[in-house]
Formats: C-alpha cells, structure tokens, sequence
C-alpha cells in the first residue's frame, strides 16, 4: 500500500494555520477616512482617561502607598473572589448556554433576554435584591441560614456571589455565541460514533467552544474585578474579608484621592497583565 | 469647560499639599458663626431660579422648604441638587453653578472654603445626633453603645471616610469602646438598608435616618453621642448667579419657620 | 458522462442482491417537511453497497440522516438485520457515517478521532486505542496517527472517517458525499481504495452521491431518487443502459426519447419517428448515445430517409478530446464529434445541420 495522498500533494482547500494578526486590506488599499477617524477617535475616548491616570499618579509617594497592608489585602481579595467568581460562572454559566444554544423550550428567548438582566440592572439594585433573595431574611437565604447555618452578606462568599451574578451573563453570552456559531454536526457525528448527548458535549463540544469560553472567563473575570455596586451592597466592606479593591478606591477617594488613584493604578496593572497574559496562552487558535 | 478644567488642575496640585492640612482647615473654618446671610425676610423683588447643593440626608427638610420659599416668592424656583457632601463639594469647586452649597459636615464645607468658592463664612444652620437603628422591636434588646460590641450580634458602622463612620468612631474613642462590624458602609443609607433588610441586627446612623426609615428600624438614643455631633454648614457660593435669592434661602433655612420643618426630621438645633 | 457509462458497463457483474432475505436493511424513509416529502423505500443485503443518486435537493442526505437516526421518521420503518430501529436515538443504533465534509473532531489526533467510537461504546482507553491504531494501519494511515485533521490530507481525511465509521463495527455503514469534498487528482485513488475498503466490508452500505460515477464504481446496485422519491433501481450496468428519466440520461450521457413503439419504428411523444432494432409495442423508451450520432452539412444523398432528422445547432462545448454538440430541431438531441469533424463541418451556432442515427445503436426497452 502506497499512500498515494501525502500532505501537501493533495492541492485542497485545506489552508495551513490561520495567522493571528492579519491585515484585511493587505496594506494596498488605504483605510476609508469615516472609519479611521472615529475608530482612531474611540481609541483616544477610551485610553485618555487611563492616560490621565498615569500622568497624574503621584508617583513619588506611591511606594509609601502601595505598601499598606490594607491595599494588598485588598488586591489579594479582588484577585481571589474574582477567580472564584469566574469559576462559579463558567461551572454553571456553560450549562446554561448550551441549553441557550442547543435546546428548544417555550419561552427560551425571554428566558435569554432574563440572563442578560444583570448587564442592565444597576448593580446596587443588584445587590438589594440579591439580599432579598440569599440574605439572612431572604426568600431562599432564610433558609440556608435555618438549615445550613449558612449566611452569605458580610462573608467573602458573598462577595463571590455578588461578582458572579453580575459576571456570568457575560460568559453565558459569550459561550451561547460561541456554541451558535459552532458547527452542531460535530456532536452529531459523535451520536453516531455512540456518544451521549452529555458525552458528546464534554469530550467534543466543550474542547471545540473551549476558546469562546476562556473569552468569555476572561470577560467575566475583568467584569468582576471591576464589581463594586452589588458587592458594596450585598457583601458590605469589611478590610480583608469584603472589601475588594474597587471598595477601597472608592472610599479612599472619599478623603484621599491620591491614594484612590494609587490603588486604581494596581488593579490596572494586575488587570492589563492578567488579560494580556491569558490573552496570549489561550485566545489564540492553537 | 476651560475653567472647569484649570480648576481641576488647581485641584490636583492642591491634593498634594497632603489631607492633615485639609483637615485642619476645615476644623478652623467650622467653629465660626457667620451673621452673613440675616434678616431681610421681605425683599419684595425677588425671582429666577436658586440653585441649591444639599446633603442627602436634607432632602425631605429641603424640598419642603423649597416649596414654601417659592409660594413666598412667586416667580423663583429653587433647584436642588441632593448627594454626598464630598462629591457636591468636588462638583462646586470644579466650577459647577451653584449657589448655595448645604453640607453634612464641617469638613466637606472646608473643602470649598479652602478654594476660596464661598461668599461670607459658612454657618451651622442644624446639628445632627448618632442614634443605633436596630431591627423594629429591638430583639436583641440594644439600650446602649456597649451592646454593640457584644459578639454574635451583626453591626454595620459606616466607613470612617465617610462623615457618620467618623462621628461614630468618635462616639466609640469616647466610650473607650471596641467595635468590630461585619462592614463599613460606604454612606449612611447603606448602613441603615441593612439595618431594614434585617441583614445587620444594628447600625450606627443619624438621628434623621432612623427618622426617615419610619418604622422599619428603631432607634436608640445613646449618651455618647453628645460628643460626636455633626453640624451642617451653609454658606453662599461666590459664583452665584442669583446671589439675592439665594440668601434669601438661606435665611429662611435659618428661621423659626426652616428650623421646624428641619426639627420634624430629626435635626437637632444648632 | 459516456466515459461514466462505459465504465459502468465495463464493471463485472455485480452480486445479486438479496432485498427481501432476513439479514440487511429493509426500510420505507418518510420525512415530511414544509413543502417537501421524502418517502422511499430501501433494501439491501449484507455486503452490498447502495448508492442513492439523485440531483441536489432530491432527499438523499435527509434519507441518509434518517437512516442514522439523525432525522425522525415522520413514517415508515426501518429494520436492519431483523430489529426495528425507528425509535432507537442515534447514539444507540448500530451505523456508522462518513459525514461529507468528514467531521473529524478537530482537536483530536487522527488516532483519538478513531478511536472515539470503541470509547463511547464501552472500550477501555488502551483498548480503544490499539482497536483504533489497527485501523489506521489497515488504512494505510499509521505514520498519520499522531496527526491533528487540520494537518491531513483531503484523501486522509476521508480515510480516517472511513476508520473511525467502522471501528465502532457497524451493522449499516453510511457514506454521504463521500468523494465530494476531494480535488480531481486525489479522487481517483482514493474512489479505487473507497470500493476496496466497501468491498470488504461485511455489513450494508449506504453512499449518497450526485455523482454517477463514484455511484457506479462504487455501488452494486444504484437507487436513483428525485424530489424525495425513488424513480429507478438497478445495477449500474441496468441503468447506464436503460435511463428512465432525463436526469439519469443525462447522468448516463445517453440522448432519452419516450414514444410508442410499433414494431421497429418508435413513434416519439412529441416528434418525429425513430427506428430501432428491437421489436417492441407499448410505450417504450428509447435511448442512443451522442457519439452514434453522424452529422452533415448538407442532406446525405443516398442516406436512408430512416432516422435522419433536420436539425441546428443551440450550443458546442468540448467535453474531453470531443465537441459535444446540442442540436434542437426535429430531435433535440446531443452528438459527439471530432474536433476536425467540427472544424470541417463549419459548425457554429445558428448552423443547420442533418443528424443521422444507425438503428443498431439505438436502443429501445419497454417504458
């Protein structure tokens, strides 16, 4: 037997590794003014204010600033409760894309439109009814507090939950476009071979949506890190158990805005090297 | 825009002078008793618009003083613009119209005194008193400052940053107290919310909050509190633009008359 | 298309099937959709393998998806080796699919992709793996088992599909648009090693294809479907010969008249007369391939007025080393001509033409 088909001797329409950064117009053809202009105007919208950030940092007095216990407390806090965050959404976020994606049910697109409630509702109202709903007195919390002994506010669970609800819409979005836009034949290919619907979606699916979901981790975890207004609200701020980052610039904004700016510039560093980092090992087609 | 933003730059450059100075300053500017904005209750002339920054916690005393104020002037309207004193106070010294500025501490007046943003010395039209809200019926049967800290029970204080967490931290030094709350609050109305959710079995807010609140919290009257009073200063803006009107609200802030509307919400007088 | 006809009879005769024997596929496919219905019946023995031909749009891939389970049956049934697997999920039904554009699992090597199969269906992972290994070897793929899809080629992907179809043993192997996806080149080897590999298999096969042929090299026995229904079996050999529709005519390259035959002479439905060697009566069809056609210029002096129609020409095209010519007129019909037979005649669009057909070379056979 002969392999009459080395690669490369077949001329099909296989093309070789997509490249990562590639120029649409491949440099001939110049860049159409009314989309340079405002593109060139969104970027400068969007950076200016973290410029300003940076100009105006008191650099000299920010090692003094930067070494209080308090701030890597905080920064540790923020770093933890984001991840765990970010853990809890992708555990139960892509389930529920998928069923978003891959099943009919009545009402689903009303039941899409309910996930993506947490990106509209301020998150202090967020974190009310967050209270409302796992608090000591709340509708289901009463009843982790009479059973489990479990009480959520004022905890750094409850910071978690707080971050994860208004984070996992992010990710359910960013996975149910991602499963969308995967080919659902692949996990049809695998019920023929014998494959559940569940085996077919963790042993085939589940690798081919794996970049849409570190996307949309990676969105989830930014937003939140970020999270203020329902942590705020629902976890309260106590230094080293609520208070995440975005609590102390805040509060420190109220009578220190150096050392709110201080603070800010760190979580800025800490974001722009985690995104950039994560960014490079798993966002890229492999 | 381009004063706002030189007064920004101004702003910057201050900020590094460092926050003890701020402080001391605000300390000397709250002690004085301002006679600048008396009397002259029957200017007959009086029209256009005031447009008035208030603490948040003024916002029922003041809307309903701002209603009289204009049946007794027809043809003015007083705009109010409600926040946190710290932010109002950033806003009027970045150059935003307003002319009379209401603050729920000396120090966030200091703030706008400092940049020279105040016509005449600000005066202490009313007083606020700490109260404990707890839980309605009071079940864990707080009567006093020193149940606070016993354990088990869930207490919110408000950040220190924040006016009511310093006047509370205050109360405490002077009880020789230790408390450790389950969180500091960003403003009062988050300390007390958890308070109504029976989230916090106590917190440590104003008077006029608990007032407020109705009868989703209770409130508990405290000994220590005498020593951690807040005055609300209120002064006329230099760059009023309706400056006649505006001391005209002002003195009707200070009257009888404003100080039983503000009376019925909890103030104490100055 | 005569080369495909030519091959098709150049094929041994193929094995008898055995349609209605205990062992194989016996199913009747109804799918109903908003404006279409697919309603065909199937059967096959074990070892033979079936083509459905048909043109695009006719029903084939939705017959193929309903035999694996992938598509409901609105009706009919479906039995294989004597049990109904109407109601049986995909997962669970003992076929195996060669997806037309493969669908090999991107991120697994070609040996893991093999191997999914014996996985799911309970095979250890070492156990899976030697299973899938063997089957790359017999497949000529061993040095590939490493390899991701993306890296293979056209011809290896479609040999790894084959592999992992049939590691899982199956008793129905579906092959959709096998060869569709391949480049001309590479096409040839891999239809002789496709028929190989089909040859071997034990079970029934099932191949959906528009083309005639990779269904006759490939197939014993062709099922010709067009707009969801079936309109012509047999042998490849059978319907090269004897095409009962226009589509299948013109798959087969053979110009297709329908008429009534009277003895030797087939009067056309709508058209001249033409003259065969068969004796037959009754509605028949009658069919000639466009290399039996001889043109001239200028009516043959001395011809026989049989068969020789007055024509002119609607289009030329070459088609291999040949001109094939679209004549309307008397008979629309299609001819085949050297190009210098072309050049000679002066033959061009608009030009008049006489087309003469021998009557040995036709061919009539009942309708």
């Amino acid at each position: 037997m002969t392999p009459p088909d080395a690669p490369g001797a077949a001329a099909g329409p296989r093309t070789d590794r997509p490249r990562r950064l590639r120029t649409g117009t491949g440099g001939r053809r110049g860049v159409p003014l009314p989309l340079l202009l405002p593109g060139v105007l969104a970027l400068a919208f969007l950076l200016l204010p973290l410029l300003a950030l940076l100009v105006r940092a008191p650099w000299r007095s920010l090692p003094g600033q930067l070494t209080g216990p308090e701030v890597w407390q905080a920064l540790q806090l923020s770093l933890v409760s984001a991840t765990a965050a970010t853990a809890v959404s992708v555990v139960l976020g892509v389930p529920l894309a998928w069923l978003l994606a891959r099943t009919r049910f009545p009402g689903r697109g009303f039941v899409r439109a309910l996930v993506t409630l947490p990106l509209v509702l301020p998150p202090v109202v967020g974190g009310v009814a967050l209270l409302l709903a796992l608090g000591r007195n709340g509708v289901i919390g009463r009843w982790l507090d009479s059973w489990f002994g479990i009480t959520l506010p004022f905890t750094t669970a409850g910071v978690v939950v707080a971050e994860a609800f208004v984070a996992m819409p992010f990710l359910v979005i960013s996975v149910e476009g991602t499963l969308r836009a995967a080919d659902p034949r692949y996990e049809e290919a695998a019920a023929t071979l014998g494959a559940s619907r569940f085996t077919a979606f963790r042993r085939v699916t589940l690798p081919l949506i794996a970049p849409g979901i570190a996307a949309g981790a990676v969105l989830a975890w930014a937003r939140a890190l970020g999270e203020f207004g329902a942590t705020i609200t629902f976890a309260g701020n106590f230094p080293g158990r609520t208070q995440t980052m975005p609590l102390a610039v805040y509060l420190a904004l109220q009578n220190d805005p150096e050392a709110a700016v201080s603070l800010s510039l760190v979580l800025l560093a800490v974001s722009i090297t985690v995104l950039a980092g994560l960014r490079d090992r798993w966002m890229t087609p492999s | 825009m381009t004063r706002s933003v030189r007064r920004t730059r101004r702003r910057w450059q201050l900020t590094g002078a460092g926050a003890a100075a701020l402080m001391a300053l605000a300390a000397c500017s709250s002690s004085t008793d301002s006679p600048g904005a008396s009397g002259t209750t029957a200017s007959p002339k009086l029209s256009g618009t005031v447009t008035v920054f208030a603490a948040a916690s003024l916002k029922e005393s003041f809307t309903t003083l701002g209603e009289k104020f204009e049946q007794d002037h027809p043809g003015t309207k007083v705009s109010f613009n409600f926040g946190g004193s710290d932010s109002l106070a950033a806003s009027i010294t970045a150059g935003a119209p307003a002319d009379v500025f209401a603050a729920a501490s000396p120090k966030t007046m200091a703030l706008v005194t400092d940049r020279k943003d105040t016509a005449g010395t600000p005066a202490t039209f009313v007083r606020n008193q700490l109260q404990i809200a707890t839980v309605p019926g009071n079940p864990h049967k707080v009567s006093s400052l020193k149940d606070l800290t016993r354990s088990g029970l869930k207490v919110v204080l408000c950040d220190r940053t924040v006016p009511c967490g310093a006047a509370a931290q205050k109360a405490l030094d002077a009880g020789r107290l230790k408390l450790t709350p389950v969180s500091y609050e960003q403003d009062v109305k988050g300390a007390l919310t958890k308070v109504e959710l029976k989230e916090a079995d106590a917190a440590v807010v104003y008077r006029t909050d608990v007032k407020a609140a109705g009868d989703k919290v209770d409130g508990v009257e405290f000994p220590e509190s005498a020593g951690a009073i807040n005055d609300y200063p209120i002064a006329l803006l230099k760059n009023a633009r309706n400056g006649e009107a505006a001391e005209a609200f002002i003195a009707l802030v200070r009257s009888a008359e404003g100080q039983r509307v503000l009376s019925r919400a909890g103030f104490l007088k100055p | 298309m005569t080369n495909s006809a030519e091959s098709a009879r150049n094929l041994p005769a193929p094995p008898t099937a055995h349609p209605h024997g205990p062992g194989g596929l016996h199913a009747r496919l109804v799918v109903d959709r908003p404006g279409f219905r697919l309603d065909v019946t199937l059967a096959a023995a074990p070892g033979e393998v079936l083509a459905l031909l048909g043109p695009n749009g006719a029903g084939k891939t939705t017959a193929l998806r309903a035999l694996a389970g992938l598509t409901p049956l609105t009706d009919g049934h479906l039995r294989l080796d004597g049990a109904s697997l109407e109601h049986t999920p995909p997962e669970s039904r003992p076929v195996g699919v060669v997806f037309q554009d493969y669908l090999l699992f991107p991120h697994l090597s070609a040996l893991d992709n093999v191997a999914f199969g014996p996985r799911c269906r309970g095979a250890g992972k070492a156990e899976a793996r030697a299973l899938a290994a063997a089957w790359l070897e017999r497949m000529g793929l061993a040095p590939q088992a490493d390899t991701k899809p993306r890296r293979l080629s056209g011809g290896q992907a479609q040999r790894v599909a084959l592999a992992r179809a049939l590691a899982t043993r199956p008793r129905l192997l579906l092959l959709d648009e096998p060869l569709a996806a391949l480049d001309a080149r590479t096409r040839l080897e891999v239809r002789a090693r496709l028929r190989r590999h089909l040859a071997e298999f034990e079970a029934v096969s099932v191949l959906v294809t528009h083309d005639p042929l990779d269904a006759m090299v490939l197939a014993d026995r062709l099922v010709v479907v067009e707009r969801g229904r079936v309109v012509q079996e047999g042998t490849p050999a059978d319907i090269a010969r004897r095409p009962r529709t226009d589509y299948i005519a013109r798959l087969v390259g053979l110009n297709l008249y329908r008429g009534l035959a009277a003895g030797h002479t087939v009067r056309l439905d709508d058209g001249p007369a033409i003259t065969t060697t068969e004796e037959l009566s009754g509605p028949v069809f009658v069919a000639f391939p466009p290399s039996a056609v001889t043109l001239f210029r200028n009516r043959p002096a001395g011809a026989s007025a049989r068969n020789l129609w007055r024509c002119e020409v609607a289009g030329l095209q070459t088609h291999g080393d040949q001109i094939r010519a679209d004549l309307t007129g008397e008979l629309p019909l299609a001819a085949d001509l050297t190009t210098l037979a072309a050049a000679e005649l002066d033959l061009r669009p608009g030009a008049p033409v006489w087309a003469t057909v021998k009557a040995t070379q036709t061919h009539a056979y009942p309708a």
